[in-house]
């Protein structure tokens, strides 16, 4: 037996024993865990199910276990997937942390900053949020104003973010902020880490088109920033927001599955939901013109899927180009839209319930996770932003 | 499966990249066209590529080939789609030598293998008999006539059949048209009874219509079971094919955003306006889509894997309307210059098309891969 197929049956042995039964099953929306300190567990098993997981490492089971992760390889967090995959476990915590602020700090961190943090975000103590994007600053994000004033033992922050994905529940925020007003747009930037739980900081959720809050509007008054929370050198924070980016766009596009999974799979498989809806003449889905569209949806993801695997595989570290994940950013956000839309056609009028109980669960789901996908294409940097970065870095083309 | 090249793979497509690239670049294509090349394609050409081993890429050892598999001949394919290099190899070597691999009794292997790896014989597969393709159309019939069998009607679009010495004819010896059941492939040596004309098609390559009238040829298969061979023969070839035109869709990319830097207007490079980049762009994605679906589809060919049709239908579907796209778009941004017989960018637009309504068109794939599917 070679070590990873030991690897998989310790691990599956492991899970057996560890994951609980009801964590066996997809998770609703509003019961992912999100961590953090105000994080309230509903079903007393995602927490037993986040703790013994977090005591392996594997709720980031790719980062080095002396920062609390599982230290496995690309082979064996594949085989980690796998297992889960087998027994339908779910993710037992996911945002951020995980995601992009984790990996950024893994970057560029101090050897303090990665001691001080990462190991809290292993274990789903401290929740992370994003403050980038501004009222002037959305795709041209480099125009950013909010104010970072050297104070002597510690910086000052003024100024207001906008689209912070989850800020209302998060402990603490990492946040691009101008440091230096008189130099140009990309050079005058710093990348900090602040502490929510201050009275410097607001937090107003926004109602969305969905109905639903996750991105709020965060000002910041005097905000106090320790001196050491400031990740890379002083106005070089475009480098590490840009990276950080990479890491948002990798998550946006459904990479974290390595490929496996589609965004949207958790909610069925779009044929199956199609034939429930509308039915079959002669063994095919009765409507052909949806059929077409649905195969050809499914296709596209399909190839995707593989796509995101080729990269993996051809990458040592399982970690994917740069220019990769603008294309899957783009790629996977329009197809994923693309199955929501279609998922609504082949539901009809029972696709768009908002309320009441003349729809069921599943169905109210859709109508707000269609309206949510929207964002898809938008947050991280818009589809056209994505294109442009293919354009430029990819194909060469000039200016 | 690895979605890599391994070294020897990776060895064999630079060996292929400097062949076609140095042997038979377009201008070759250009060349027998406007000689009225009888072959329509480079004999000496071919046997080169026969001397390099590429006519029994694909065929067991042990029947006088490399047994390189599938990735290996993919690879080939990938780089003759590169320079839309004219040669048999789809034809004899993965079409008709898989009817013969997958069919043949052994006796008929070790007659025939040897010989289309050696050059000596070319093949191919008699299977539409409509403008469209349709593998179970077949009403063509083969009776039983001493040891082989009689076949009597007329196909279509037989892809290189104007020089076989050999053809696979798909016919039916019981059912009607569409059945899965009742086909019968048989194998006919272009002669008595075979009434063959050459169709010279848009994209200089050739095929013929052809005339069975009491053709003698012998059984491949079982009788009545022929949609067993045909059906992976089909696969093989849709994914080979889909390897052809994933080079076909790069080198054009490649070529448009070329000069989509070099050619300026207004003053500027035309690269720089957004509505090119865009375009541009979108098209990267779907050519490294492309290229992940032919991998994994020549991946599961190697491996015989029960997904072989619906990576088949996935790949073929995906290179149909991507090389449409890129061949399109290609001809657009070249502008004026891209409509002329000169510029070189209009043969790929013509060879996308004959590769798009070859083996299936996406319509077809999208249908097949829903039914394998269950819907």
């Amino acid at each position: 037996m070679t070590v990873l197929e030991e690897f998989r049956l310790e691990t599956r042995g492991w899970l057996e024993q560890n994951c609980p039964a009801s964590m066996r099953v997809s998770v609703p929306e509003d019961q992912i865990v999100g961590g953090g300190k105000r994080q309230v567990y509903e079903n007393p098993d995602a927490k037993i199910w986040l703790d013994n997981m977090a005591s392996k490492g594997w709720t980031a089971p790719m980062w080095p276990s002396k920062y609390g992760g599982g230290g496995l390889s690309k082979e064996e967090f594949l085989v980690l997937q796998d297992e889960m995959m087998r027994i339908s476990a779910r993710a037992p915590i996911s945002g951020m942390g995980f995601s992009m602020i984790g990996p950024t700090l893994l970057d560029y961190g101090t050897q303090e900053q990665k001691m001080e943090h990462l190991p809290k975000i292993v274990s789903g103590e401290i929740r992370w949020c994003q403050g980038y994007s501004e009222p002037g600053a959305g795709s041209d994000l480099a125009s950013l104003q909010t104010k970072c004033e050297d104070k002597g033992d510690h910086y000052s922050v003024n100024g207001q973010k906008v689209w912070t994905s989850g800020a209302q529940y998060a402990d603490w925020i990492y946040t691009l902020v101008r440091t230096e007003p008189q130099a140009p747009k990309h050079e005058g930037i710093s990348f900090v880490l602040i502490d929510m739980a201050q009275p410097g900081v607001t937090v107003k959720p926004i109602l969305l088109i969905s109905g639903n809050s996750p991105f709020c509007e965060t000002f910041f008054d005097d905000a106090m920033v320790r001196k050491d929370s400031l990740v890379g050198q002083l106005n070089r924070g475009w480098t590490v927001g840009k990276r950080l980016l990479q890491h948002e766009r990798s998550s946006i596009s459904g990479l974290s599955s390595g490929g496996k999974k589609g965004r949207y799979d958790d909610m069925g498989k779009l044929s199956d939901i199609a034939v429930e809806y509308i039915g079959k003449d002669s063994g095919k889905l009765a409507d052909p013109a949806l059929r077409d569209a649905v195969i050809q949806n499914e296709l596209n993801q399909r190839a995707f899927g593989l796509t995101q695997q080729r990269f993996m595989a051809e990458s040592d570290k399982g970690e994917t180009a740069t220019f990769a994940t603008s294309m899957f950013k783009y790629y996977g956000s329009e197809t994923g839209k693309e199955r929501l839309e279609l998922q609504l056609k082949a539901m009809g009028t029972q696709s768009l319930g908002w309320e009441g109980p003349v729809f069921d669960v599943k169905e109210r789901t859709l109508t707000r996770t269609w309206l949510r996908s929207k964002a898809g294409s938008i947050a991280g940097g818009s589809s056209e932003i994505q294109l442009n970065i293919i354009a430029k870095r990819v194909l060469g083309l000039p200016d | 499966m690895p979605l890599v090249l391994n070294e020897e793979q990776n060895m064999l497509k630079d060996a292929a990249k400097d062949f076609c690239t140095n042997s038979t670049p377009i201008s070759q294509l250009r060349g027998l066209r406007d000689g009225a090349s009888e072959s329509g394609f480079d004999t000496d050409t071919w046997q080169q590529m026969v001397e390099l081993g590429w006519a029994g890429i694909t065929i067991p050892e042990d029947f006088g080939g490399l047994g390189f598999g599938y990735l290996g001949m993919g690879v080939v394919m990938e780089e003759c789609g590169r320079t839309l290099t004219a040669s048999p190899l789809l034809s004899t070597a993965v079409l008709g030598a898989g009817a013969i691999i997958h069919g043949g009794s052994d006796e008929l292997k070790g007659d025939l293998l040897p010989q289309v790896a050696g050059g000596e014989l070319l093949l191919a597969l008699a299977v539409e008999e409509t403008p469209h393709h349709n593998p179970y159309g077949a009403t063509t019939t083969a009776e039983k006539s001493g040891d082989g069998y009689k076949v009597t009607g007329s196909k279509k679009f037989v892809l290189d059949g104007h020089v076989a010495n050999k053809i696979v004819v798909v016919a039916r010896t019981s059912g009607n048209a569409g059945d899965r059941d009742g086909l019968t492939l048989v194998l006919v040596d272009s002669g008595a009874g075979v009434n063959v004309t050459r169709t010279i098609m848009a994209d200089s390559r050739n095929a013929a219509n052809i005339e069975f009238s009491d053709a003698q040829g012998v059984l491949l298969g079982e009788e009545g079971k022929g949609a067993d061979v045909l059906d992976k023969v089909l696969d093989a070839g849709r994914i080979l094919l889909s390897a052809e035109m994933l080079g076909g869709v790069q080198e054009c990319f490649e070529r448009t955003i070329e000069y989509l830097k070099v050619r300026e207007q207004f003053g500027v490079p035309i690269g720089s306006f957004q509505g090119l980049k865009h375009r541009a762009a979108q098209m990267f994605c779907e050519v490294e889509l492309s290229k992940s679906v032919v991998l994994e589809a020549l991946s599961c060919l190697d491996d015989d894997s029960e997904q072989v049709g619906e990576l088949a239908s996935l790949a073929k579907a995906r290179l149909n309307d991507t090389y449409n796209l890129v061949s399109s778009e290609g001809v657009q941004m070249h502008g004026g210059i891209g409509m002329t017989d000169e510029y070189e960018i209009g043969f790929f637009m013509k060879r996308s098309r004959v590769c798009e309504h070859s083996l299936g068109n996406s319509a077809f794939h999208r249908d097949r891969y829903g039914v394998i599917q269950g819907y």
